[in-house]
């Protein structure tokens, strides 16, 4: 009796979470992978016939070296831009919660203004700022624009807010008294820094390198805008075959190893954070 | 050694404002611009002010943009909740992957989705692919939030003999507000911003915002597109000012 009651009670809510994981995550997915081994149709639609030529295709004699290329210009960049936003994110949250006294709430403000611009404006900027007569390359004396340089700053620019909250909610959970008794015994700033700090807030590095690496592999509006599109990343290669090309089973399979590199470092980043829940780290 | 610390310090965040704020300045700086350069400045006039407000185009893609974030983050909030709400392990670790997928996944996927279930391509298949994503962010911040609310009131309400639907009205629900509030500012902010998914699931019938200012980046800028994007962050400026001193405890 209780049950049936307790089941009635949350048919709706639990349908509609259903409806959600079903039709708008699951589904579209498990449908990517299905057509990948589908043929395509004479006008760039889908036919069901099974096959595996796209599979066969992406080890084509031609094609191989292309999206090898692909695959590991996106790994790099996912890489080097999670280093940097790093580099860049750690002091930054560090000051935030530290140092920045009564101006914390300013600088926090200060710090999401630009991304209430337009992502696309926010790139345009760039492209402008880094273009022949821009001001960035009056001051350096050289155009960065369509070069890996400009890419770089790109991604920084857009990714380096989600790694500064990650870092910046688990700095302000550190205990500030380990920092001073560190000190009372006479530790050094660089010690307190490797003994303590870093450890204690390994989790959200973990958290924020996986919320930039992991969105960062199949970016592909700041590589096609500030890198020219001369510079093909795996992200270009889909839109490609699903925009321009219309050859969307083999685009599906390029998203297949897309979906293999997000899963293989998802693994290998959640691998790093042993005994944690996922949910928790971020 | 301490003091070189403190001041380099100062200096790296200082640069790094800097580096933040360098494209909002000259966005907004070439806004007034008297010539189409974007890089070289001849003298101020509030010229592409006046081309925008006559760039029939531009408006109504803002208010594309508008409607559905609108409706995007109703419908993210509404799922959100029986998601988040929701006991079972699926639930947990599901929203996770909307969050982290790169967005050319699933914008492409969801295209594909779309076009086999014949649903028509325009501002419904967006509204709903910005749901996608949305939902998880809803579903995430409210489960975080469920774990502090005290699980004692809604017995009390129940053993003065609400109804399950008055104990969500009454109770949950008004706990689950903060979280509900915040995550619907996040998915409408997502939703305003997002290119890539709308580039794959709009068709030609609902172009947003960021579609248009691409097909402007790719076929010809003007700094039209400055002087919108310099309305749009006074707006967001002065409704953040507001709230900001409105509530001056951390939200």
């Amino acid at each position: 009796m209780l049950r049936t009651f307790s089941k009635n009670k949350n048919s709706l809510p639990t349908a509609l979470a259903w409806f959600w994981a079903a039709s708008l995550v699951c589904a579209p997915m498990a449908y990517v992978i299905l057509i990948s081994f589908m043929t395509r149709g004479p006008y760039g639609g889908v036919v069901m016939t099974p096959t595996l030529s796209n599979y066969s295709k992406l080890f084509d004699q031609g094609l191989t070296p292309l999206i090898g290329l692909a695959v590991l210009r996106s790994v790099l960049m996912a890489a080097g831009t999670t280093l940097l936003c790093l580099l860049c994110g750690f002091p930054l949250a560090l000051f935030l919660v530290f140092k920045s006294g009564r101006f914390r709430n300013v600088l926090f403000f200060l710090l999401v203004i630009p991304f209430w611009t337009q992502f696309l404006i926010r790139v345009y900027a760039w492209m402008s700022l880094l273009s022949d007569n821009g001001i960035f390359t009056q001051i350096f004396g050289s155009t960065w624009l369509f070069t890996y340089k400009a890419i770089f700053i790109g991604m920084l620019y857009n990714y380096l807010p989600y790694m500064t909250m990650s870092l910046y909610v688990n700095i302000e959970k550190l205990d500030v008294m380990l920092l001073d008794a560190a000190a009372d015994l006479g530790a050094s700033q660089f010690m307190k820094f490797t003994k303590i700090v870093l450890p204690l807030t390994f989790p959200g590095i973990l958290a924020g390198s996986i919320m930039v690496f992991i969105p960062a592999l199949g970016e592909f509006v700041i590589p096609d805008v500030l890198g020219g599109g001369k510079k093909f990343f795996i992200g270009n290669l889909l839109a490609q075959q699903f925009l321009t090309a219309r050859n969307w089973p083999f685009g599906a399979a390029l998203s297949v190893v897309l979906i293999l590199m997000v899963a293989i470092s998802f693994f290998l980043l959640s691998r790093l954070g042993k005994g944690k829940e996922l949910e928790e780290l971020i | 050694m301490t003091k070189t610390i403190n001041i380099s310090s100062y200096l790296f965040v200082f640069f790094l404002y800097v580096f933040l704020f360098a494209p909002v300045v000259v966005l907004v700086m070439f806004s007034f611009n008297n010539a189409s350069s974007l890089a070289v400045w001849s003298g101020f006039s509030t010229r592409w002010y006046h081309e925008l407000v006559n760039d029939i185009s531009i408006l109504e893609a803002l208010c594309n943009s508008i409607e559905i974030a609108f409706c995007a983050t109703c419908l993210s909030a509404a799922l959100g909740i029986c998601v988040g709400l929701s006991p079972k392990e699926v639930f947990k670790k599901l929203p996770l992957v909307p969050i982290v997928l790169p967005d050319i996944v699933q914008g492409l996927s969801l295209l594909c989705f779309f076009i086999w279930l014949s649903v028509p391509l325009g501002k419904i298949s967006v509204i709903l692919a910005h749901s996608s994503f949305g939902t998880a962010y809803v579903s995430t911040l409210v489960r975080s939030r469920v774990k502090v609310i005290d699980p004692l009131l809604k017995e009390a309400a129940a053993d003065l003999g609400a109804r399950p639907w008055r104990i969500f009205w009454k109770v949950t629900l008004p706990q689950l507000m903060p979280a509900v509030i915040s995550g619907m500012l996040i998915v409408f902010t997502m939703s305003f911003d997002d290119f890539s998914v709308a580039f794959f699931t709009a068709g030609i019938g609902a172009g947003t915002l960021p579609l248009k200012i691409y097909s402007m980046l790719k076929f010809g800028v003007t700094p039209v597109v400055n002087a919108l994007s310099s309305l749009i962050v006074l707006t967001s400026v002065v409704l953040m000012t507001l709230a900001f001193f409105n509530k001056p405890q951390k939200a």
